[in-house]
This record gives structure tokens, sequence and C-alpha cells, in this order.
């Protein structure tokens, strides 16, 4: 097939859901030997618009052609046999079986006795092309999610696949996963394949593809060649209208203490040291940011600061007043925030409604409540100016969470933990995951707290984000806290350093 | 008790044991695929009614079989449908089939009470074989369908663990979305799971009123549909391990007469079968913690490819 001929075709793509236009006539072309980007905000349709080249979704007007031939994919079966090959952002594995037995799930053409014996050499050559090392015999809940999307590339490249799509793949992956997944992403076009790689991610569409198709509130804003275009263009055509890559942070007079730690000792999960004598004061109107790599205990920190993890040694005070060991009620109560890190299982119940869900942490006050009953008419009318205030996007205030994107989950979040101006906001990874509009707009909501007097702070993997938000940051690293420096003369260097528990004295014998 | 009273309970376990086996092999494999049947008692009951029917009727033992089988294939069916193509809770499906069961099972039923069955099925020990001491008797020397259930136990187990549907089956049970987008038909593995199950609970129920009673009494099961859902448990969802625990019960259920003549309470043995469910359960949760294997992640969640 010659390069006139797209690999992929959908035109006019038409899909709705209840309340929402998820694909508004979308044309979308993809050829061979490409890395095809499909950019576009949390709730903008690229998924949807992949799940109906899978098969997955039917599409309620379009039409789609497969190298110049018009087909209808009514299941993934349908896509399987065209050469269409998809690697979800949650990963379509049986945890309990083997690699193997993932690998001949529904293959076609594998003996009905003992199948996974009959791929396992396919596997492991597969594995070698691509310098996965890869057993087949190894349980999937084994391994880690850079090992479990291989598996998931292994899949469909097993069933032929020509056309391979992945749905946002480096949101599960360290960054050295991700650059070797890039590293094969650019050998599979090489080989003639057509990789579509969805991503609200401006940086890695910019580094790894050839061509990338915009997508906004489920329409096309266009498809350029990536060499033609800037990130800035792309953040443009993203969230159609110019993106602040810098915010503006006015300078506020740092107040009294407001959170205080002495000497906070805590154990993790497993019982073992996860908090050694951490001290820290946050003053009001001030972001402190914690820097480190994950899991020397900035959960723990979070955690008994808000009330879900017991200290087993030392104090902690919320202006003034001591409130170690109290529940995250309590805590709540006396004007605590919490940002948790795990947005959908922490921070809302999905099968609430966006309304229920936005008085979870006041639905006992006189604001909503009457006695033993809610006042339903105050409910609905704060929900309704929370969703225009945050700019929720859901159909209605009556809608379950769990149809919401993820940028939109975290608005009602904080929507509802910055409602009555708290004294603390205890903020982790807040932005991870949401695409750039959205992470704007979190960034932004921090930093008015900040001006509005609020101590906040502020939990990040992400160096760049804890060093442009904060006033303060400290550095994390083994369960202590081994420096604290002024944002505004930080050498990232040095904090790199920290993290990774050098150039500390404090830690030399750890 | 002394050793030959011993040896005869113990032989006595397995054809008091076989119904638990059929019925929990036919649970195993409806929550594999991620369908929780609570009905099985109502399948076995009706599998019982409609096997000592037909067998009165025409004589044919086997022919009851094939009518139970039939019957609890379409009790099944019924709760296939409700649950897999309408997705409807699973646990108020279940139990209303064991109540429309029960009910069923006593009106049919009324006009066999006190009739005795003209044909006996009874052991054929295979040549040979059954002369060899203690195994002879212990495997060789059984009715037919105690045979068939030793043919059954390694067939399904390999089945499961081993074959393309084996993995389609356990798949579905985990994770449907997964066994779908790999193209494997997630209804149709379903309905066809929770027939199978249907099918044996129902051989399970003929067993008792053809060959284990053999009699129609009415609510003869007495809670063996309950005691395969504890067993299914306790099995960690493996056919092999059925076998055991479906034994273990058959011995308490021999315990049970045993002890009568003794002069223990008989409403006190009522109850050994359900404390010893308690005591099976704790022990499978301590297992399923141990070994990382539990439940189908999937079980009673019904499936349904749009909803996120």
């Amino acid at each position: 097939m010659g390069a006139e001929t797209p690999a992929i075709e959908m035109r006019n793509i038409v899909k709705r859901f209840p309340g929402v236009i998820a694909n508004d006539h979308v044309t979308f072309t993809a050829r061979a030997g490409e890395v095809h980007a499909l950019l576009g905000e949390n709730g903008a349709g690229k998924t949807t618009l992949m799940n109906i080249l899978y098969g997955l979704y039917h599409p309620d007007e379009g039409d789609i052609y497969v190298h110049g031939r018009r087909v209808t994919i009514h299941s993934p079966r349908d896509a399987i046999a065209l050469g269409i090959g998809m690697v979800h952002q949650h990963f379509m594995l049986v945890h309990s079986h083997t690699v193997a037995e993932n690998a001949v799930l529904g293959l076609a053409g594998t003996p009905f006795l003992r199948p996974a014996q009959s791929v396992r050499e396919q596997i492991v050559a597969l594995s070698e092309r691509y310098r996965w090392h890869i057993n087949p015999d190894a349980y999937i809940w084994q391994l880690s999610a850079g090992e479990q999307q291989r598996v998931e590339i292994l899949k469909a490249l097993l069933r032929g696949a020509r056309v391979l799509i992945l749905d946002e793949p480096t949101s599960m992956l360290t960054p050295g996963e991700a650059r070797q997944l890039f590293a094969v992403m650019r050998q599979m076009a090489a080989e003639g394949r057509t990789v579509i790689f969805i991503s609200h991610k401006l940086e890695e569409v910019m580094e790894v593809s050839d061509r990338v198709t915009v997508l906004r509130r489920g329409r096309v804003v266009g498809t350029v060649a990536t060499r033609d275009t800037s990130p800035h263009e792309l953040a443009r055509m993203m969230v159609g209208r110019e993106v602040l890559f810098r915010l503006e942070k006015k300078p506020v007079q740092r107040g009294e203490v407001v959170l205080r730690l002495e000497g906070v000792t805590a154990l993790n999960d497993l019982n073992l040291p996860a908090l050694k004598e951490v001290s820290l004061d946050v003053h009001a109107g001030e972001i402190v940011g914690i820097a480190g790599v994950a899991g020397n205990g900035q959960k723990e920190l979070v955690e008994v600061i808000t009330g879900l993890r017991p200290v087993i040694q030392g104090r902690i005070f919320l202006d003034g007043e001591e409130i170690t060991n109290r529940d995250a009620r309590f805590i709540g109560k006396r004007g605590v925030a919490h940002v948790p890190e795990d947005r959908v299982h922490m921070g809302v119940v999905p099968n609430l409604s966006v309304a229920e869900n936005l008085i979870l942490k006041y639905y006992d006050t006189p604001s909503f409540a009457r006695g033993w009953f809610l006042d339903l008419q105050a409910v609905t009318t704060f929900a309704q100016q929370k969703v225009k205030e945050y700019q929720i996007r859901t159909p209605t205030v009556h809608t379950p969470v769990k149809l919401l994107s993820g940028g939109n989950i975290q608005r009602l979040i904080l929507a509802r933990e910055l409602a009555f101006q708290p004294r603390l906001v205890v903020a982790a990874h807040p932005t991870s995951g949401l695409d750039v509009g959205a992470m704007e707009h979190v960034r932004q909501l921090l930093l008015r707290q900040r001006e509005e007097g609020a101590a906040i702070l502020l939990v990040s993997e992400d160096l760049d984000e804890v060093l442009e938000l904060s006033d303060r940051v400290a550095v994390m690293f083994g369960g202590r806290i081994v420096g604290v420096v002024d944002a505004s003369e930080a050498d990232v260097e040095a904090i790199g350093a920290m993290m990774a528990g050098l150039n500390t004295t404090a830690e030399a014998a750890a | 008790m002394d050793w030959q009273v011993f040896w005869t309970a113990v032989l006595a376990a397995i054809p008091a044991g076989t119904p638990y086996l059929y019925a929990t092999l036919g649970e195993i494999y409806a929550e594999r695929s991620g369908i929780l049947n609570l009905g099985v008692e109502g399948m076995m009951i009706m599998g019982a009614v409609v096997g000592f029917g037909v067998t009165l009727s025409t004589g044919n033992p086997w022919l009851g079989f094939a009518a139970a089988a039939l019957a609890g294939a379409l009790l099944a069916l019924i709760h296939a449908f409700v649950s897999i193509t309408l997705r409807a809770n699973q646990i108020i499906s279940g139990l209303a089939l064991t109540m429309f069961g029960l009910g069923l099972s006593g009106l049919l039923g009324r006009r066999y009470i006190g009739t005795p069955l003209p044909v006996r099925v009874r052991e054929v020990p295979i040549p040979i074989l059954s002369d060899i001491p203690l195994v002879g008797d212990l495997l060789f020397n059984h009715d037919p369908i105690v045979y068939l259930s030793f043919v059954l136990v390694p067939v399904l187990g390999f089945l499961l663990f081993h074959t393309r549907l084996g993995i389609s089956i356990r798949s579905v049970g985990e994770n449907p979305a997964t066994a779908d987008a790999m193209g494997v038909n997630v209804f149709r593995v379903r309905y066809l799971c929770t027939v199978w199950g249907g099918v044996l609970a129902g051989i399970a129920g003929a067993y008792l009123s053809i060959v284990y009673a053999p009699a129609w009494i009415e609510g003869m099961t007495a809670g063996a549909g309950w005691i395969a859902i504890a067993l299914t448990i306790f099995a960690l969802w493996s056919p092999y391990r059925a076998l055991v625990g479906a034994y273990l019960f058959g011995g308490v259920k021999v315990l049970q007469y045993r002890l009568q003549p003794l002069g223990v309470s008989p409403n006190l043995l009522n109850t050994l079968p359900f404390v010893l469910t308690i005591l099976v359960l704790l022990m499978a949760t301590g297992e399923v913690r141990r070994r990382r294997i539990g439940m189908p992640a999937a079980l009673g969640i019904p499936y349904s490819r749009e909803e996120r």
C-alpha cells in the first residue's frame, strides 16, 4: 500500500453519551509508518474516538476506512482481525494469570489443550526484539506497571497488529520506562506500523510523534506536523486560549505559624518507620513544597497531618492547638483542607452525585442541615454555584461523580475543600495526571489560597511545579526532612542531590 | 469406635458427599465466570423431584437423571437471563431461584410422598480392581454416578486450568472488560457456565432422590445447596479441592446417623454441617490471604460494555 492510502481514516465520527457529545463530526487520518499523537484535555474525546476504532463503542454517525477499505467494527474481535490493537490506559490484564495465559486469551489459532505453551516461544522472540525481558510464566501481579504495559503491547503484536493505539501510555510509567517506550514506538513505526498515541502531555508529544491531531471538546482543532509546531501552539489549540506557562506569583507577607510539626515519627503500612523526627513550620500566606522521590515519607506526612495515620512520637499543632492523633473529622472541622493523592478513592464517593460529594465535609453544618434532615434546596444551590465557580464540567449537579473526567473530579475536590476558607491546605500531587488547562487552574487556585492567607503544604513529584509554586522547599529523604531552602534561591542540582540522599550530613548514616 | 466402624463410615462418606461434589463443581464453574448463583438449593431440589418423577413414570433412572439435569439447566437459565442479560442483582435473583425451587418442588412432589421407586441404582463393582483390599472398596465399588464424579473432577480441573475455554472462563470471571477487549464473548461464556452449573446441581439433587434416599421427601436437600456454596469458597474455586470438601461434609452427614443412636440430641447433630461450614470458611479465608488467590474478582458484578 502506498503512502497515499492512509492506514486509518475515520470520517465525520459522531458519538453521543447521555448529556454530552463525546465526538462531534471528528475526522482523523493516520498513515503507515508514523507515530501519530492524539492530543487533548481530559474529556476532549480522544479515548472515545479510539474506543470506536477498536470496536468498544459504536459510532452514532460516520465511516471508518482501514487501508482504504470501508469497514464496520462491531467488537474488538473485528478490530483485531483488521490488524488494530489497543493498549488501554488501565491495562486490560488478568492479574491472577500468567503472561502467557493473558497472551492467549481470545487468541485465534491456538490449540484447545495447553494453549499457553504454544505462545511461549513467540513471547520470548518478541521480548528479545524489543529488549523487554518478559518471562512468559510470570504472574501479572508480580510485574511493574512498565512491564505490564509491555505485556499489553506484546498481546497486540501477537495478534498481528499493524495499527497500535496507546492510550496515555506514560501515565503509569517512570521517566526511564517512558524513554524506553518511546524507543519501542519509534522502532514499531520504522517497521511500517502505525502508532496512535493518546496524550495530554505536550513534552512527550513533541518528543515522540511525527504528526499531531488536537481535539477539544469532542471536535478536531487541527492536524499538524510535529516539526512545524511548538508546545505553545499545541497548548493553545488544546485549551482554546493562551496558556500561562509561568504563573504570576504575587508577593505575600508571611503570617503567623499555622502548622507546626515537632519531632513527628510514624510508621508505614508495613509497620516500618516512615517518618523520623520530622519538624516543620508552615506559615499563613506561604506555600511549603515537599520535594522528594516517591516513597520517602511524603504520603505518611500528609496522613499524620490530616489525621489518617497515628503519630507514635512527637506533636502536631494547628494554630497553636494540639491536633496530634486527633481524627480526620476533628482536624477537618478546624479548617484543614485535604487534597488527597488518590483522588478517586480518597477524594470522592464515585457513586454519589456531584452535589452530594461537594457537601461531604459540611453536610452536618447549619448551612445544609435542618436537624436530622438535609436542606436539599441549599445543597443544590451550593453545588450549582461551585460547579460554575470552579468550571466543573458535568451534565448536572445530580450526575454521579464516577462519570466525570479526572480533571473535573480534581476541580470538584478543590471546590469542596476550599469552600469555607481553610486555614491549612494539604495538597498531595494535586496536578498529577491532569492536562495543561486543568493543571494551570489547580495551580492558580492554590496561589489564590496563599494570597487569602492560608498556609499550604504542597507535596509533588514534579520538581518544576514545587519550585514554581512554593515559597520554601523542604526535601524529604528516608523519612526525614534533609533540607529546607528558599524557593527563590533554590539550586535544582542541590535539591536533586538531596532527593537522592547525597550531600546531606544528616543522612550520612542512613 | 473400632476400625471396622470407622472404615464403613469412611466408605459411606463417599456416596453421602457425592451430591455436594456435583453441586460444588457446578457452582465453581458459574462463579469462575463471575456469576454468583445462590439458587443451588432450588436447582437441586427441582432436580430431585423431577428426577424422581421421571424415574417413577419411565422406570429408567438414567432418564430421571437426564430430566433432572435439564430441570437444573432451565432454572439456571432463568438466573442467567436475569443476571447476565438484564444485569439484575445476582444475590436477589439467586435467592428467588431457591425459594421458587423449594416451593414448586413441594407442589410437584406432593403425589410422590411415600411412593417407593420401582428401580434402584446399584453399585457396580469393577472387576478385579474392586478386589484390591481397602482401595477396592474405596474407589471401585460404587454406583455409576459416583464413578462419573471421579472422572469429572480431573476433567473439569484440567479444562479450567489448561485449555483455551478454561482461560476464557477464568478471565471472564476476573476481568470481563479485558476478556471482551480480547475478543472473548463474555455473555456466551457466562451463560454457558451458569447453565452448566444448573446441570450439575440438577444431577446432585437427583442423586439424593433416586440413589441415596431413594425417595421423595419435601425439602429433602435440607441445606445441601448452601453447603455447596460454602464448599465453593473452601475449594478456592478449584475442582480438585472440591473433592476433599465434599467428602468431608459427606463424612459429617454419616457421623450424624452414627451418633444419633448413641443418644446425642438430633437437633444438635443437625447443626453439625453448619458448624463445620463456619470452620471451613475460616480456614479458607486464611488460605486466601496466604496464597494470593481468592474469589474471582468480577464475581457478582454484571458486565456492560459501555458502562465505565
